[in-house]
C-alpha cells in the first residue's frame, strides 16, 4: 500500500541491501513520525461509528432487548438487534471447511460468554454511539455457566485423538524405571494485548466492498467477508498497510467485523467500529488456558527412558481450539517410549485463538520444567541433562532433522552466560535480600511452508516495484522483501520499494506460524528472478539495444548498470536501457505453486491453510531451536522476582536480515517474561467475566520489567526448508523462556512453581 | 461518558462557586477523572477546569514544614530539590506511582482524589452491585476476585484499597490538607468506609484542596518510601511503607519513628503500634521484624488478598533496617 522512501533508513553495515543485512526497518521513520497511517485512520466522506453492547451474562438468553431509547437518542442512525440485522451466509473455516450452517447472525440470542455482541448502535458520531449503547437494556434468563478448567462440572473434556501421539510401551516402561517424577504444569488464559486494537471501517458501493482493517491474512479474511454477503471474492478489497501488533489475533474476520460489514450494507453509509480495550478481552480468543501433567521416567545415569504426557486445553462452548500441547514433548528428547494424548474441555468464553507459538509455548513449559526438575532429582546439571538424551533425530518423525543447531545454542550459550560458574543448590547464590537464580530451557518451532507469489515490476527510472497481500506487522517484510529484491536484481535497495496491505495485490497466504518470511523471500526472489531474465533477454534481443549484437550469451545488472560479463560493449543505468528501448516497464509474476495445481487449489492455497506443506514432509523434520540461559533475583521476604539477564541461543537457519530477526527474537522473549512473572487472565467465578481486561490491571511487562537481552545466531543455511536457507524467526524467542524462568526461580529459592504467572504471594 | 458542560474557573473562588453546584466536578490533571468517565463511574454534569487558575501550582520547601499547591504536578514535587532532601519518602512515593506520563499530567490535590482501583467498582455496567457508588447495593467483590482487596479498615459494606502511594508518606508525617476554609490532617481527610463505603473523603460541596502543608521533622528528613509489587514499575502496590527514623546521639536507639502502610488497608494507614513498639528501643532486627507485625492488629482477609498479611510487615520491617543502615 505505501512506497517508503529508503533513504531515510538507519544503516549500520557495509551490503545493507544484501539479504543477510541489517538494514534497519524501512517502515520505522514512517511509523515513528505519525506518518503512517493505520487501517482504522481512513479519513471517509459520510462516516458513521457503530459501538457494540456486550452480554453481561457468561451464559443464557437474551429474553427481551429494549431499544427506544437507544434508538430516539441525538445522532442515533440504528439500533441492530438478533431481530433486526441483516441475514449473512455462513462461511467456510479457515481450513477451507464448509460452513456447519446456513445462516449466521453476528448479534446473538443465545449467550455463551460474558461480553458477547448481541446488539450494535450506529450513530453519526462516535460519542453518541457510545452514550446511546449505554442506554440499550437487555433482560436475560441466566443459566450456570462453566467458568473454566477447574470447574468440577467440566469433567475430564473431549479426547482429541489427532493429538495422540504413542510409540514404545509408555506406562510400562515408566513404572519400571528407577528414577520417576511425575509433576503437574498450569498456565493461565492469556490474552495477545496488542497496542492497536481491533476494528475495521466498512464501505460498499454497489456490490463491492471495501474493509480497511489490520489483518494477518488478507486474502483469508476477503474469502469470509465474500461468502458472508454472497459476493464475488474479487469484490472484497482489504486493504491493511500497517498492523499495530497481531501476535496471531488478527488472521480471522470475526463477530464485530461483521456487524460493521452488515451495517454498512444496511445503512448504505461507510461504518467504523472500534473494539474498546475491555472488548478486546472479550471479542476475540487469547491462548487458552491449559493443564499438562508430565511423568519422566529415567535410569541413574539420567537417561530417559520413557515420557507420559497428558494435557487439557480449555476451548469454548460454540467453537473448538485445540493447542497442541504434546508439540514440543514428543521432539526435544530422545525416548524408547512415549505416550501423549490430550483432551479439551468447553468452558464459557469466547473462543480461544493462536497466540505467538500456540502449542509449542506451553508444550514446552511442561517438558523444560519437568526435564529441570528430573536433573535436580539426580543431581546432574540441567544443562548436561539435556545433552544426555539429546535427539539426533526426530523422535516421533524417525526422520533426519534438516539442521539442528541446538548442541551448538547450548554451547553458545552456556559460554556467553558463564553457565559453568552457577552453583548448583538452590538458595546457594545470592545478594543481600536477593537470591539469585539461573535457569535454563530450550525451545523449537516447526518450519511451516506455503506457496506463494509476487509482482516485481521494473519500471522506466530503473525503480523497482514488489507488490504482495501480504502484511507488515512489525516484523519487517517491507524490509527484507526490499532486500531480496534488490539482491535478485542488482539493484541498490533505495531503487526498491515494496507495496503490501492490499487484497488486490499478488496474494498471499496467512502471516502466521513464522512462515511469510521463508514463502515470500522465495517467491520474491523467483518474480525478479524472472523480472530480470526479461530484462537481459530484451537487452540481447531488441534491436534498439545499446547490447543488440554483442556476441554474450548474458548480462550482469550491478548497482542498477547493466553490462557484459567481460566487461566488452557499453554500460548503462537500467533508466537509460529503458529509455533507449522505449520501454515503460518490465513486469513479472512469480509463483512457487506447483504447476499442475488448479485455479481452484490456487484460490485454496491463499485463502485457507489447508494447502501447507508439512513439516515432516519428505525425508526431513523441520523445525528451529533456541536454548535461553536466564538469571533471576528474588526477594526473599517480598516474593518479587526480576529477571536481570538473558542469554539466548537461537537457530532459525539463514537470517535475512540479523537486526530485525534480533528484534523479532528479542519481541519473543520480553513476551515470555511477561507470560512468567505477570500475564493472567483473571476470571470472576461467580460470573464468568474477566475482570482485569484492560491495560492497567492485565499485567504486561514494563521497560523497567526488562534487562539487557544478548541473543547469539547459531544457525547455518537450511536448503530444505525455505529457498533462501531461512527457517521460522518470529514465534521461535518466546518458546522456552517461562521454563527457564521457573527453573531459575527453583534454583533461586528451592520451591518449584507450576502455575503461571509467578507471582509474589506464590513465593512468600 | 455522557454529555456535560464545561466551564473553566479562574480563580479559586469561581472554581468554589461552581463546585457547590449539584453533579459538578472539578478537573484537574484528568488522569482519574476521565479514566472514571470512560468507565461509567464518573457522570459529571458540569466539569469545572481548575487546571489554569493561577498561584496553585507553588512548592515552597522549608526545613520547618513544605507547601505544595494543590495543581502542582505528581512529576514535579518528586523532582524538587527540597522535597528529596528533607521530605524523602514523599520525593520516593511520587516517582514509585503510576507512569511517566501519568506523573506529568497529575495534580497532588486530583492526587488525594483519585479513586480505589476495585474492579467492581470500575465497572458498573457488568456489576451493578457497589456500595461505594450506589450506596446500599451491595459489595461484588465480597465473594469474588479480592487479590487487590484490603485487609485492614475492612467493614461488611465495603474492602476496597486505597490506592495511592503520596497519602501514605503525608499521613506518616502528620501532613495537613488545606480546603481553603479549612485545614485538617490528611489522616482524618481520609475515611474508613464502615457503612457509607460512598464517603470516602471529608470534603464538602463547594470545597476544593488548595495545598497540602507537611511538617518538618528529623524522621521526615530521614525517611523512605518502599512499594512492592510484580511489576517493577507502573502498577499499585501490593503493599507499601512510608517510614521515618530518628535516632538518639548514640546512633542505635530510635528516639522518633513513623510508620504508614499502603496497599492494604481501605485508607491510607498509619501504624501507631509499631512505633509505638519501636520508640526508645535499639535498633535490631529482631525486635524490628517483630514489631512490624503489630500493623496487622486486626487484619481480615478474603482470601486471595491473604498475603497481604505477611507482607505488609515485611515491608515495613524493611524500611525501617534500610534507614537504620544508613546511619
Ligand atoms: C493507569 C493508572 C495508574 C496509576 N498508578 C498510580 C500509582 O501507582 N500510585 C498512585 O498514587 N496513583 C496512581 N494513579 C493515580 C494518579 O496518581 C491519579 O490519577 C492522579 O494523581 C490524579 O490527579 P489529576 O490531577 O489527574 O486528577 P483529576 O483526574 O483531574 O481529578 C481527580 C479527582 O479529584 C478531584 N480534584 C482534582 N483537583 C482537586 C482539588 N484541587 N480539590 C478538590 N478536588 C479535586 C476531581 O474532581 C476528581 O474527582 C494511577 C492512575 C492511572 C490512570
Ligand atoms: S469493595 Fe467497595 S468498591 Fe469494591 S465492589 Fe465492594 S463496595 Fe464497591
Amino acid at each position: 500500500m505505501t512506497v517508503h522512501d529508503m533513504k531515510h533508513a538507519d544503516s549500520d553495515s557495509a551490503r545493507l541491501e544484501a539479504v543477510g543485512g541489517r538494514l534497519s526497518r524501512v517502515d520505522g521513520p514512517a511509523k515513528i513520525t505519525g506518518a503512517a497511517h493505520y487501517a482504522v485512520e481512513q479519513q471517509l466522506e459520510g462516516l458513521t461509528h457503530a459501538v457494540l453492547v456486550g452480554a453481561t451474562i457468561a451464559a443464557g438468553k437474551v429474553t427481551a432487548i429494549d431499544s427506544r431509547a437507544a434508538q430516539t437518542a441525538p445522532g442515533v442512525l440504528a439500533v441492530l438487534t438478533p431481530d433486526t440485522i441483516m441475514e449473512l451466509n455462513g462461511a467456510s473455516d479457515w481450513l477451507g471447511n464448509p460452513p456447519t450452517q446456513a445462516t449466521y447472525s453476528p448479534l446473538v440470542r443465545e449467550v455463551t460468554f460474558s461480553g458477547q455482541h448481541i446488539a450494535a448502535v450506529v450513530a453519526e458520531t462516535f460519542e453518541q454511539a457510545v452514550a446511546a449503547a449505554a442506554l440499550v437494556k437487555v433482560w436475560y434468563d441466566e443459566t450456570p455457566a462453566i467458568v473454566d478448567l477447574s470447574d468440577r462440572r467440566a469433567g475430564d473434556g473431549i479426547p482429541i485423538d489427532a493429538m495422540t501421539k504413542e510409540w514404545g510401551d509408555a506406562e510400562a516402561a515408566f513404572a519400571e524405571a528407577p528414577v520417576r517424577i511425575c509433576t503437574a504444569y498450569n498456565t493461565p488464559r492469556e490474552f495477545q494485548a496488542a497496542m492497536e486494537p481491533h476494528g475495521l471501517i466498512a464501505r460498499w458501493q454497489g456490490d463491492e466492498l471495501t474493509i480497511w482493517e489490520p489483518s494477518q491474512w488478507l486474502d483469508g479474511m476477503a474469502r469470509t467477508y465474500a461468502e458472508w454477503f454472497g459476493v464475488p471474492f474479487e469484490n472484497v478489497r482489504l486493504v491493511s498497510p500497517y498492523i499495530g501488533g497481531g501476535f496471531g489475533s488478527k488472521a480471522l474476520a470475526l463477530a464485530h467485523s461483521a456487524v460493521a460489514a452488515a451495517a454498512a450494507k444496511m445503512l448504505n453509509r461507510p461504518v467504523k467500529l472500534v473494539l474498546n480495550r475491555p472488548q478486546n478481552f472479550t471479542s476475540y480468543g487469547g491462548r487458552a488456558a491449559t493443564r499438562q501433567t508430565v511423568a519422566i521416567g529415567a535410569d541413574r545415569e539420567g537417561r530417559i527412558q520413557s515420557i507420559v504426557h497428558r494435557g487439557v486445553n480449555e476451548t469454548a462452548v460454540d467453537g473448538m481450539w485445540v493447542e497442541p500441547l504434546g508439540s514440543v514433548t514428543s521432539i526435544m528428547y530422545a525416548t524408547p517410549n512415549f505416550s501423549s494424548k490430550q483432551n479439551v474441555v468447553r468452558v464459557n468464553t469466547v473462543v480461544p485463538g493462536a497466540k505467538r507459538a500456540p502449542g509449542e509455548n506451553p508444550s514446552a513449559f511442561g517438558i523444560e520444567c519437568a526435564i529441570d526438575e528430573l536433573a535436580h532429582e539426580l543431581g546432574i546439571d540441567p544443562l548436561e541433562m539435556r545433552l544426555i538424551n539429546y535427539a539426533e533425530q526426530d523422535p516421533h518423525a524417525k526422520k533426519p532433522w534438516s539442521t539442528r543447531q541446538l548442541r551448538e545454542a547450548f554451547a553458545a550459550g552456556a559460554e556467553a552466560f558463564g553457565w559453568a560458574k552457577r552453583s548448583p543448590a538452590p538458595r546457594s547464590m545470592r545478594d543481600g535480600h536477593q537470591l539469585i537464580g539461573w535457569g535454563v530451557a530450550a525451545g523449537t518451532y516447526p518450519v511451516r511452508r506455503a506457496y506463494g507469489e509476487a509482482v516485481v515490476k521494473i519500471l522506466a527510472d530503473g525503480s523497482v516495484e514488489v507488490e504482495s497481500s501480504s502484511i507488515d506487522m512489525g516484523q519487517g517484510t517491507y524490509t527484507i522483501l526490499a532486500q531480496t529484491a534488490a539482491e535478485t536484481l542488482g539493484v541498490p535497495v533505495e531503487q526498491v520499494s515494496v507495496k503490501l496491505g492490499d487484497s488486490h495485490f499478488a496474494r498471499a497466504g496467512v502471516t502466521g506460524g513464522s512462515r511469510l518470511a521463508g514463502v515470500m523471500t522465495g517467491a520474491v526472489h523467483k518474480a525478479a528472478g524472472q523480472a530480470l531474465d526479461e530484462l537481459i533477454g530484451l537487452a540481447l534481443s531488441d534491436p534498439a539495444s545499446p547490447f543488440h549484437g554483442l556476441q554474450a550469451n548474458t548480462l550482469h545488472v550491478r548497482d542498477g548498470r547493466i553490462a557484459s560479463p567481460r566487461g566488452e560493449g557499453p554500460e548503462l543505468s537500467i533508466a537509460a536501457f529503458m529509455r533507449a528501448v522505449g520501454r515503460d516497464h518490465i513486469e513479472a509474476r512469480g509463483d512457487t505453486v506447483p504447476a499442475n495445481f488448479t485455479p481452484e487449489q490456487r484460490y485454496n492455497n491463499y485463502t485457507t491453510i489447508a494447502t501447507a506443506i508439512p513439516h515432516t514432509e519428505g525425508d526431513y523434520s523441520r523445525h528451529s531451536w533456541c536454548a535461553h540461559f536466564v538469571e533471576v533475583h528474588v526477594d526473599e521476604d517480598f516474593g518479587t522476582v526480576r529477571v536481570s539477564r538473558v542469554v539466548s541461543a537461537l537457530d532459525s537457519g539463514r537470517l535475512y536480515n540479523p537486526k530485525l530477526a534480533e528484534s523479532q527474537w528479542k519481541g519473543g522473549i520480553i513476551m515470555g517474561i511477561g507470560q512468567a512473572l505477570l500475564e493472567e487472565g483473571i476470571v470472576d467465578r461467580r460470573h464468568g467475566r474477566i475482570v482485569n481486561g484492560n491495560l492497567a490491571d492485565y499485567m504486561l511487562p514494563t521497560n523497567a520489567d526488562i534487562p539487557d537481552i544478548r541473543t547469539i545466531s547459531v544457525g547455518i543455511p537450511d536448503p530444505h526448508s525455505s529457498a533462501l536457507g531461512g527457517k521460522g524467526v518470529g514465534e521461535l524467542g518466546i518458546v522456552g523462556v517461562a521454563p527457564a524462568i521457573a527453573n531459575a526461580v527453583f534454583h533461586a529459592t528451592g520451591k518449584r512453581v507450576r502455575d503461571l504467572p509467578i507471582t509474589l504471594e506464590k513465593l512468600i | 461518558m455522557r454529555d456535560f458542560s464545561y466551564l473553566r474557573a479562574d480563580n479559586i473562588e469561581a472554581a468554589r462557586n461552581a463546585a457547590a453546584l449539584p453533579g459538578a466536578m472539578l478537573l484537574a490533571g484528568g488522569t482519574t477523572l476521565v479514566d472514571l468517565a470512560k468507565c461509567g463511574v464518573a457522570e459529571p454534569a458540569t466539569v469545572i477546569d481548575i487546571s489554569h487558575i493561577e498561584g496553585l501550582a507553588a512548592i515552597d520547601v522549608g526545613a520547618d514544614r513544605a507547601i505544595i499547591g494543590a495543581l502542582a504536578k505528581m512529576s514535579h514535587v518528586a523532582d524538587h530539590a527540597g522535597v528529596k532532601s528533607l521530605f524523602p519518602a514523599v520525593s520516593e512515593a511520587l516517582w514509585q506511582a503510576a507512569s511517566a506520563q501519568l506523573r506529568n499530567m497529575a495534580t497532588i490535590g486530583g492526587n488525594l482524589m483519585q479513586r480505589t482501583r476495585c474492579p467492581y467498582f470500575r465497572d458498573p455496567q457488568n456489576f451493578p452491585a457497589c456500595n461505594k457508588r450506589a450506596p446500599g447495593s451491595g459489595c461484588s467483590a465480597i465473594g469474588g476476585v479480592t487479590r487487590g482487596h484490603a485487609v485492614l479498615g475492612t467493614s461488611e459494606a465495603c474492602i476496597a484499597t486505597y490506592p495511592g502511594d503520596l497519602a501514605i508518606a503525608l499521613v506518616a508525617f502528620d501532613a495537613e490538607v488545606d480546603l481553603g476554609g479549612r485545614k485538617l490532617k490528611v489522616e482524618d481527610f481520609f475515611l474508613a468506609p464502615g457503612a457509607t463505603a460512598e464517603r470516602e473523603h471529608d470534603i464538602h460541596p463547594g470545597e476544593v484542596i488548595t495545598a497540602i502543608e507537611i511538617p518538618g521533622s528529623a524522621a521526615a528528613r530521614r525517611s523512605t518510601y518502599i512499594k512492592v509489587r510484580d511489576r517493577q514499575s507502573y502498577e499499585f502496590a501490593a503493599a507499601s511503607a512510608a517510614v521515618g527514623l530518628e535516632l538518639e546521639g548514640d546512633g542505635r536507639t530510635i528516639r522518633d519513628i513513623r510508620v504508614a502502610l499502603g496497599g492494604v488497608a481501605t485508607r491510607p494507614w498509619r501504624a501507631r503500634a509499631v512505633e509505638d513498639a519501636l520508640k526508645g528501643k535499639t535498633l535490631a532486627e529482631d525486635t524490628v521484624r517483630k514489631a512490624s507485625e503489630l500493623a496487622m492488629q486486626g487484619a481480615v482477609d478474603h482470601g486471595a488478598n491473604h498475603y497481604k498479611i505477611a507482607l505488609g510487615p515485611r515491608v515495613i520491617a524493611r524500611a525501617i533496617l534500610k534507614l537504620g543502615a544508613t546511619a
